[in-house]
């Protein structure tokens, strides 16, 4: 009986355990910030050894609707800075609505030389398939379908248009080789793996609307310590640095080239 | 209400079902023939394979068949080769893709249903001159009616509630892949919960009415 009841207590602590250590952080992160975040993470990481860190990737409208229903996320960095915006008006944000970065989007292949690509080189009948992410939820997607309207490519390639759920599958599609061709982040572009098959050409950003993105830090995590010093950390020189490295245009600094 | 694209999902996520329910049967049968009469040692791991579906998560039937449906997948280069071209993102991709993840749900019940009739029908039918065929399609096969409608059933609905690998292969491509459990997805996703709850709705509707006629045409099957 003595050692049940000492079972179970042990179990009761091991269960209390996480809710106890409050320096844990879950970020929620746009599918473009894949490898960016990650670099920045583990350069956090270094000075607050101690601490967990996690960090999930997925579609920026997906992780809105789960932090309305309350998903356990701590920070928000949303590809699209009307996602955050929403939260922070409807009182699910703890700071205020922080611009972190501009995306810019990419035609990238894995089977031709993408690098001296344009737009009007996609009406090529033999490019079959051309990836992009779904317009109706994923930010890049509705920038890239705001680009090819503006090159009035719209129309004409609807039939060649496959939709990835968020801007990683959409690499993955052309990755895989199953897409000839995609409109992906440049942040996934430069990332060495991806960079070493196939190469990639800028999509002029005035076919577009700016890919402004946003993070807040969530009303759940108001007295996570850490969540505000991962929030202030991504001001930091280093956080910038890793930021440009994968071709994000950060707050303040010209657009453009 | 239901706009147009959504019509567009309902119908496709039908013909979807229908045309691989047939296909199953086609296929299925003589599997399920074959494991229900079969003595050899080979029964255990084809049924197995043909069960894995069950177990498995979608994303590594989804991850596996692009890899092998893509350009330097076998079945892939053999499409190719074919001149048929890619499946991944095609209607039929998703066909082959749905062949595989409900062909349990058909190949079972129909197992069972074999399996029921034991050997005296057949023995009999033997006895009566009977091609091993004419037995088959004259005894067994009305035989294990009930089978034949419990694994239409159970094979139409589980594609209709195919989901993972459809996201993972099928590109979402208004009339060729986008079906019903997709263009959910993609509502909600948009925050459109309005549209959202027409079709959620819709298919919990229809799924409860597959289950009750499942249940009261045929209350004697096997269900699983």
């Amino acid at each position: 009986m003595k050692t049940l009841k000492s079972f179970l207590l042990s179990l009761l602590l091991l269960a209390s355990a996480p809710l106890m250590a409050a320096d844990k952080l879950t970020i929620a992160a746009a599918a473009d910030l894949k490898f960016a975040m990650e670099e920045i993470v583990a350069a956090f990481r270094q000075a607050h050894p101690a601490e967990t860190v996690e960090t999930i990737y997925g579609s920026s409208g997906k992780f809105h609707t789960q932090i309305q229903q309350g998903a356990p996320f701590d920070l928000y960095f949303s590809a699209d800075i009307k996602y955050p915006q929403m939260l922070a008006q409807e009182g699910l944000a703890a700071s205020a609505v922080k611009p972190y970065a501009f995306g810019r989007i990419v035609l990238w292949s894995q089977s031709r030389d993408a690098s001296k690509m344009t737009l009007a080189d996609l009406a090529d009948p033999s490019i079959r398939k051309i990836a992009i992410a779904n317009p109706k939820h994923a930010p890049y997607g509705k920038r890239a379908e705001e680009a090819l309207r503006s090159a009035s490519l719209w129309d004409k390639l609807q039939d060649r248009l496959v939709l990835g759920e968020n801007i990683a599958q959409t690499a993955q599609f052309v990755q895989t080789g199953n897409a000839d061709i995609g409109i992906i982040a440049l942040a996934l572009a430069l990332n060495q793996e991806l960079a070493s098959k196939g190469g990639y050409a800028l999509i002029d950003d005035k076919l577009h609307q700016p890919l402004e993105q946003g993070f807040i830090v969530t009303k759940r995590a108001a007295d996570n310590a850490l969540a505000k010093q991962f929030a202030d950390y991504m001001g930091s020189a280093e956080a910038r640095r890793v930021m440009v490295k994968y071709g994000f245009v950060l707050p303040g600094e010209t657009l453009g080239k | 209400m239901l706009n147009p694209s959504d019509w567009s999902a309902v119908w496709l996520t039908l013909k979807l079902a229908g045309v691989t329910t047939a296909l199953l049967l086609l296929i299925g049968t003589p599997i399920a023939w074959w494991l229900a009469r079969t003595r050899s040692w080979w029964k255990g791991p084809v049924g197995a394979v043909v069960a894995l579906p069950i177990v498995l998560p979608p994303t590594v039937l989804g991850f596996y068949l692009l890899l092998v449906m893509g350009p330097n997948g076998v079945v892939g280069q053999l499409t190719q080769w074919a001149g048929i071209g890619l499946l991944p993102f095609t209607f039929w991709g998703l066909v082959v893709a749905s062949v595989f993840y409900s062909m349990p749900f058909v190949v079972q019940p129909l197992q069972n249903a074999f399996e029921a009739i034991g050997e005296r029908p057949l023995e009999a039918a033997a006895t009566l001159r009977a091609s091993p065929r004419d037995a088959f399609f004259s005894v067994a096969v009305p035989l294990a009616r009930p089978g034949f409608l419990t694994a239409s059933i159970l094979g139409f609905a589980h594609t209709v509630g195919e989901f993972g690998v459809v996201l993972m292969i099928g590109g979402n491509i208004p009339d060729k892949t986008r079906v019903v459990s997709v263009q959910i997805y993609d509502h909600v996703e948009a925050l459109e919960y309005a549209e959202a709850h027409w079709l959620a709705g819709g298919m919990v509707v229809f799924s409860f009415l597959v289950l009750l006629a499942l249940y009261t045409l045929n209350p004697t099957g096997r269900k699983k």
